[in-house]
């Protein structure tokens, strides 16, 4: 304790003495605006803020970007303990991320897991520093829900890999460098036929095609993979045991998106600080009965999510690896966040009802988009329905009728 | 489904197959990529016109067909499905009932030939701020005569960017207000759902009174409008439905996986309970009924509930496509959410219920 004490002290004084003033208080919604890509690092990383650039370089050289992971690998090398005391110091300081990326939440921690030697210190320390984004190759036109029916093929060409076929959805694959990506090495088979590749998103016959979201940003696009040549060291774990890394990593992915990854954007607003500004209160009290009566339910269930949150992690402190509980937690987490943005519009009136141009704040345009964009929260990530299933099969035990 | 007569089912096939064939939801897309500043189509609306849609509230002597709410409900019903823009609710149906109700012979006269005829399109003004309240506008009227002047903000107006008259809510009534009226400005708003939505300024503003008539102008819009949402709750079912019944996952169509089955029968199940209310409000205000302030409530908030649910259900079951601006679910999902709103959220008809019960 009294070294975690000690740890809290350095702490602080280091975010005091390296945290630029720019970014002071800044908190952590002012960066992570969906279409401002800067904080997720990357080749084509565009700064907007010079201070969030020094800031990452400052992260990442301490390895606090991935504050767990071995120095070896360009992490921080701390205890779970310290690395909850770091977040809570940085968001005393109200210090924005430094780093949001699909290669810490979900990459680095399967490649810990999985990958050689030789594949850790060449991906880990460019994951740590922001040096290189990531993008994610999973779902194909027909193989959603049913990721195992995949059909991007890769050929042994003695070698190299030869891929082709084509991932949708794939999040910011256009601003990406690599791509982790779900393949078919034996058509034989189905789950037992995959296999995870890492590969350069500049390799000639990569193509990517933005596709335009009802919030109206283009966070995700069509992937399109003509021979493009791999080479073969860049293969994880077992050739045809792909299915067991990208399960591993959908845990990772579920329990980042639950931790706080929904929940950013729609204006910053608080709801119940909305509600009484656009609603009007009377005697202390909302003006409107019916939605006092809803946000209060509302605001139950979040901090009943936001308690069951704590408990897990108290509870898995000395396991390893994700509580299989994070799959109901990412189905809450999006019913949450949908029931927010829904509560939050409907709390803003006509004010919440704009799509850009005059008579709206911004603020009111982003809560209006926000809640467009909440919509795929039990979509992304895989849907609300195959959580569902996943916890009434696995964890109850109520196995299909059929 | 109520008893329809031969004229009325004649109309709604006639209206199913004008909607299909001129006014796909293809067609309102293409409006809001070309970013049309009226939010709606000129052509179209003439042709609205050509076929009576304008006037069927109004009586033939003023140049409709008088054939009234449950009728004009069947057209609204079918744009309703294709979210095919028009001023027909502010215009055929708001300004119509105010006209109707409390215009003078003089002003019949003016107003509603050419209401029929589809030259005028009309708003109706009503709200002050972000939210519906009827009971506590704001907007200052100055009597000078038979006139008075306006003085004061209305939020959020329907078709309020074109409309050549204004129908507008005070404290004592509703009063006419022409388009052209000096101190009138207008500010066009890029709403959700790309309609033609604006904020109006009224700076000593000549109108014309109708008297006290807000409460069934209000009624019947509302029922009027909870058709409209019927029509598109029951197109985003029925392509979602569709969906369930092509989309292959695990080797099987993703309407033979239960979890969805029993939301599409409850969908279902809210559709019929919805057509029912709407139906008989809209038939209440043909029949001067006692209760048809109540069933309009009923209406109102019924339609709400089942058109958020369908479009939230519809943007779901469709998965990732579904959250395409290429897919109709966010066009569907964008204009519910607006007509929810409209004339009182679900929340606003709920209480309005229980008052008028009288607890
Ligand atoms: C914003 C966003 C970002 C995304 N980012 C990425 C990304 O970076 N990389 C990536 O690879 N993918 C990404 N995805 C894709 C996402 O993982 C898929 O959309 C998702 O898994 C669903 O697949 P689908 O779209 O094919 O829908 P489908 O699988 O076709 O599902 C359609 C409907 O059927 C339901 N359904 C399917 N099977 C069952 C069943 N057995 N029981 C009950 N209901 C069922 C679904 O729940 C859904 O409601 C993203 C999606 C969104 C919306």
């Amino acid at each position: 304790m009294a070294d975690l004490e000690s740890f809290r002290a350095q702490a602080k004084a280091w975010i005091e003495a390296n945290l630029p003033a720019s970014l002071k208080g800044a908190g952590a919604r002012a960066l992570t605006d969906e279409g401002s890509a800067s904080i997720s690092g990357g080749r084509k990383v565009q700064w907007t803020n010079p201070d969030a650039k020094l800031w990452l370089e400052r992260m990442g050289a301490k390895g606090w970007t991935a504050p767990t992971w071995p120095t070896q690998y360009g992490g921080g090398g701390l205890s779970a303990a310290e690395a909850r005391v770091l977040d809570q110091e940085l968001a005393r300081a109200k210090a924005p991320p430094a780093l949001a990326s699909f290669g810490i939440w979900m990459l680095g921690p399967v490649l810990l897991e999985y990958a050689s030697e030789e594949q850790k210190l060449e991906h880990l320390p460019k994951i740590v520093r922001g040096e290189i984004r990531w993008c994610q190759g999973y779902s194909e036109p027909g193989a959603g829900s049913d990721l195992a029916g995949l059909r991007t093929q890769a050929v042994d060409k003695g070698d190299h890999w030869l891929v082709n076929g084509q991932k949708v959805w794939t999040s910011y694959a256009n601003y990406a460098d690599w791509i982790f990506c779900l393949v078919r090495t034996d058509n034989s088979k189905k789950h037992e036929g995959i296999s995870f590749l890492l590969f350069d998103m500049e390799s000639p016959g990569v193509e990517t095609r933005p596709i335009k979201l009802i919030s109206g940003n283009s966070p995700f696009c069509e992937t399109f993979f003509t021979d493009v040549k791999v080479p073969k060291k860049n293969l994880v774990g077992k050739l045809n045991g792909g299915w067991e890394i990208a399960k591993r990593l959908l845990q990772y992915e579920r329990q980042n998106i639950s931790s706080g990854g929904f929940g950013a954007g729609s204006g910053g607003y608080d709801l119940e600080h909305a509600a009484k500004d656009y609603v009007g209160v009377e005697n202390g009290k909302l003006k409107d009965t019916d939605l006092r009566a809803r946000i209060t339910a509302h605001k139950m269930e979040a901090q009943a999510f936001a308690l069951t949150v704590r408990r897990i992690a108290e509870e898995s402190k000395s396991a390893k690896g994700p509580s299989p509980a994070t799959s109901i937690v990412k189905y809450a987490a999006a019913k949450l966040n949908q029931d927010r943005t829904e509560l939050l519009i409907e709390a803003l009136g006509s004010q919440g009802l704009g799509w850009d141009g005059d008579g709206y704040t911004p603020q009111e345009i982003a809560a209006a988009r926000g809640f467009l964009r909440a919509k795929g929260n039990s979509i992304e990530g895989g849907t609300s329905e195959v959580n569902l299933n996943v916890v009434s099969k696995r964890v109850l035990g109520l196995l299909d009728h059929q | 489904m109520a008893v329809f007569s031969e004229e009325q089912t004649m109309l709604r096939d006639a209206a199913k197959a004008w909607v299909a064939e001129k006014s796909p939801v293809a067609a309102f897309r293409k409006l809001r990529d070309a970013g049309n500043p009226d939010g709606f189509d000129r052509g179209v609306w003439r042709e609205m016109a050509e076929m009576g849609w304008t006037g069927i509230l109004i009586p033939e002597a003023y140049g409709g067909t008088g054939l009234g709410h449950l009728t004009l409900g069947i057209v609204l019903e079918e744009t309703g499905r294709n979210l095919t823009a028009s001023p027909l609710v502010s215009t055929a149906l708001a300004a119509a009932s105010a006209i109707l109700l409390g215009g003078s012979e003089a002003q019949k006269q003016t107003w509603l030939p050419r209401i029929a005829d589809g030259s005028v399109v009309a708003a109706f003004a009503v709200d002050e701020g972000p939210h519906h309240h009827p009971d506590v506008l704001e907007i200052r009227v100055d009597k000078r005569g038979s006139t008075a002047l306006l003085t004061g903000k209305k939020h959020f107006v329907a078709e309020g960017g074109s409309a050549d008259l204004i129908i507008v809510a005070a404290k004592d009534g509703l009063y006419l207000v022409e388009g052209e009226a000096k101190g009138l400005t207008r500010q066009r708003l890029h709403s959700l759902d790309s309609r033609g939505f604006a904020n109006l300024t009224f700076e000593a503003v000549e109108s014309e009174p109708l008297g006290d008539i807000a409460g069934p102008v209000l009624d019947r819009t509302r029922a009027g409008l909870a058709a409209e949402m019927l029509g598109m709750a029951t197109q985003a079912f029925e392509t979602t439905l569709d969906y369930l019944k092509t989309r292959t996952q695990f080797g099987q169509l993703i309407g033979t996986f239960q979890a969805l089955q029993h939301r599409a029968a409850k969908m279902y199940t809210d559709l019929e309970l919805t057509r029912s209310c709407v139906e008989a409000a809209l038939s209440a205000v043909d029949n001067n009924a006692n209760d048809a302030a109540q069933l309009a409530a009923l209406a109102k908030a019924k339609a709400g509930e089942t058109l958020h649910l369908v479009t939230n259900e519809m943007v779901q079951m469709h998965g990732g496509i579904g959250m395409t601006d290429a897919h109709d679910a966010g066009l569907y999902l964008k204009r519910a959410r607006v007509v929810e709103a409209l004339y009182g959220n679900a929340a606003f008809h709920r209480d309005r219920y229980a008052t008028l019960l009288g607890y």
